[in-house]
């Protein structure tokens, strides 16, 4: 049996294994009959539907008005950012247009899809290798050094922020995308463990079989376990991917002194912020903020349309760590 | 038992037999020396970032937290425990920390109550949870920068729509942004409004309880809240407390919308009320530069987290359930 057979055989147990046991799920047990039908809490009586429901839209509508509200602000002329009427009196669709103008909103941009894609890249490829040493190798101090890993989840980010920052210093790197990724090379406790679990789902047979094929643990990493776990790969990826996009601090830190051109948007959107306040200098021009928060937006909501299982999945996993 | 005594009457027992292989003992019986130098290898890009980026980053914060670093004039020299004397002769420290403090009895506790509100919601849905979850998911994936700009003019005092719509029932709202004592929940406001992350751990938590229970529940009569109270609340009681653990770090830590709501205009003074831990050792810092103080800042902030992290630990296990107990 050569190794893409086997790998292919793994590929039909993938949907199981991805399904019950690595990602959703704690292990299925023996014996016990399937939950599956029974999974949801249905209200029986209708007072209690109609409640139920009544939560459920106005809920909805409060998670969703400052998004209105957002939108709304972006093409409100300059006068109206700040009065209090949700819809504008006047449209002012060209607000789109000149905010290009106004900001560098396309090299913050730029910045912003060049520094994630590094960041989640590396931190996906990093951690999966790591990971497979940990899930598929035996070797002294194993278990010690995973139970290291995971107490690394526990460090506040506060205490390594200031040597990192002199670390950095160090190497000249200051005021380049380096210290906003260049860590994430070494893998990252969280995706290590996600990884790991995932590859313990796998079945053992399929390594050993590849093995007396011939295959060298290098192979077995790069033939059989990375293309099976591209599910939660992605889940790394997409969550390095928004937590890269969102990341002020770092910006703020190793990006501020430099030119603004050079900023990442969250950072230029502070910027702007501050800018076009109503304090600094009257009512500004805040509907320009209002668009720029708007675009940077966009994107996250397009990534979890397309990967929203990922990330709902990704999430539930963390509460399973305890 | 009787592997003892095997392995003792093994040993016991005179070697007339002729020699066997040669027995594998310690390192060699465990393991495969090329596994393990392989296993070594595919771990050794965390290994190394440890060393570098979290053990050496933390002896490195240690070591400057007893020097007078300033990164701006580049001096250091050794100043002893002068850095942990000044944490507790600075007024701001211990204002941050009392900030802090309130925030996270605020934020901790509301967190977790509305995210199980709303995760116990969902789970009642059947078909059309999925809509309702991507719903409440959004403000998550909206960028925090981008929340707080709009937050901005949501809480404004005087125009902004949550004091218009107070106004519908009669309320006069706060000026949430301006007044001291209104500055904390602004905050927790805009929190609570990007819950979404603890609830799907709630979610998936509760779709995790056995129906049955439930059922033998209702027909020994309990109602509603005593099964909430002794069926739910136990049998989540692990995704509750690794919840509780993790938002109170991060309430912590709180950062991002103080320094974005409050702090981002240098030129402009914010109620000290809004001024937290995290936001006032940035500005020792990255604006002051006095590395050596914020260095012991960042390791009483360690230890603090640690404190209650710890304590939380050991409250925690006497009351959180395991499923099957067998970890």
């Amino acid at each position: 049996m050569s190794v893409t057979e086997s790998s292919s055989e793994a590929l039909k147990l993938r949907g199981q294994v991805i399904g019950e046991q690595a990602v959703t799920g704690p292990p299925p047990r023996q014996n016990l009959p399937s939950r599956k039908p029974d999974r949801w809490y249905k209200p029986k009586s209708v007072i209690g539907k109609i409640f139920l429901w009544i939560g459920l839209i106005g809920f909805s509508l409060l998670f969703m008005y400052p998004f209105v509200w957002l939108l709304a602000a972006s093409l409100k002329p300059r006068g109206q950012v700040f009065d209090n009427a949700l819809w504008p009196r006047t449209l002012v669709p060209e607000n789109y247009v000149e905010v290009w103008n106004q900001l560098p909103l396309i090299s913050w941009m730029f910045n912003s899809i060049a520094i994630a894609l590094l960041a989640a890249t590396a931190v996906a490829v990093s951690s999966s290798v790591v990971a497979f040493g940990f899930a598929y190798f035996k070797f002294p101090a194993r278990n010690l050094l995973f139970g290291l890993v995971l107490a690394t989840m526990m460090l506040p980010g506060a205490v390594t922020m200031l040597p990192q920052y002199l670390i950095w210093k160090e190497l000249g790197l200051i005021g380049t995308w380096a210290p906003l990724w260049g860590a994430n090379l070494f893998g990252s406790a969280f995706y290590i463990f996600l990884q790991r679990q995932f590859f313990l789902g796998l079945p053992r047979e399929l390594f050993e079989a590849a093995r007396i094929d011939g295959a060298s643990y290098w192979g077995l990493f790069r033939r059989i376990a990375m293309p099976l776990s591209i599910p939660s790969f992605i889940i790394v990826f997409v969550f390095e991917f928004q937590a890269s996009w969102n990341n002020l601090q770092a910006a703020l830190i190793y990006l501020n002194a430099g030119s603004v051109e050079g900023f990442t948007a969250p950072l230029g959107i502070a910027y702007a912020m501050t800018k076009y306040s109503p304090t600094a200098g009257g009512q500004g021009d805040y509907q320009y903020v209002m668009v720029a928060s708007l675009l940077i937006t966009i994107p996250m909501l397009l990534i979890f349309a397309f990967g929203q299982r990922y990330f709902i999945e990704g999430v539930a996993t963390q509460g399973r760590k305890g | 038992m009787t592997t003892h005594a095997e392995r003792d009457a093994e040993a016991a027992a005179p070697r007339s037999l002729p020699p066997r292989r040669k027995k594998k003992t310690g390192f060699a019986a465990k393991y495969n020396k090329r596994e393990a130098i392989a296993g070594y290898l595919f771990i050794a890009p965390w290994v190394i970032g440890f060393l570098v980026f979290t053990l050496g980053a933390m002896i490195y914060s240690l070591v400057i937290s007893f020097s007078n670093y300033n990164l701006a004039r580049n001096t250091a020299t050794p100043v002893g425990f002068a850095n942990y004397e000044r944490l507790f002769e600075d007024p701001k420290v211990a204002l941050a920390l009392g900030n802090t403090l309130v925030y996270a009895l605020m934020a901790v506790p509301l967190e977790v109550a509305f995210a199980l509100f709303l995760a116990m919601l969902l789970a009642r849905v059947g078909k059309g949870a999925g809509f309702f979850r991507t719903v409440y998911y959004l403000p998550k994936m909206t960028p925090t920068v981008a929340t707080a700009s709009v937050f901005l003019l949501l809480l404004n005092g005087n125009t902004g729509a949550i004091n218009r719509g107070l106004s519908v029932i009669g309320i006069e709202g706060p000026q949430w942004l301006v007044d001291p004592a209104w500055v904390k929940p602004s905050i927790v406001l805009m929190t609570l409004w990007t819950v979404s992350g603890t609830m799907v751990i709630f979610l998936a938590a509760l779709k995790n309880v056995p129906r049955d229970l439930y059922e033998v529940a209702s027909l020994d009569g309990a109602g509603p809240v005593r099964q909430f109270f002794t069926i739910t609340v136990p049998m989540i009681s692990s995704a509750i407390f690794f919840n509780v653990i993790v938002l109170t770090i991060a309430a912590f830590q709180i950062f991002d919308q103080a320094y974005l709501l409050f702090w981002r205009d240098q030129s402009n003074s914010s109620p000290e009320s809004s001024l937290f831990y995290a936001v006032y050792l940035f500005q020792q810092a990255f604006r002051q530069f006095n590395f050596g103080f914020a260095a012991a800042m960042a390791w009483l902030l360690f230890m603090i987290i640690m404190l209650i992290t710890f304590i939380q630990m050991k409250f925690g296990n006497r009351f959180v359930y395991y499923e099957g107990d067998d970890r």
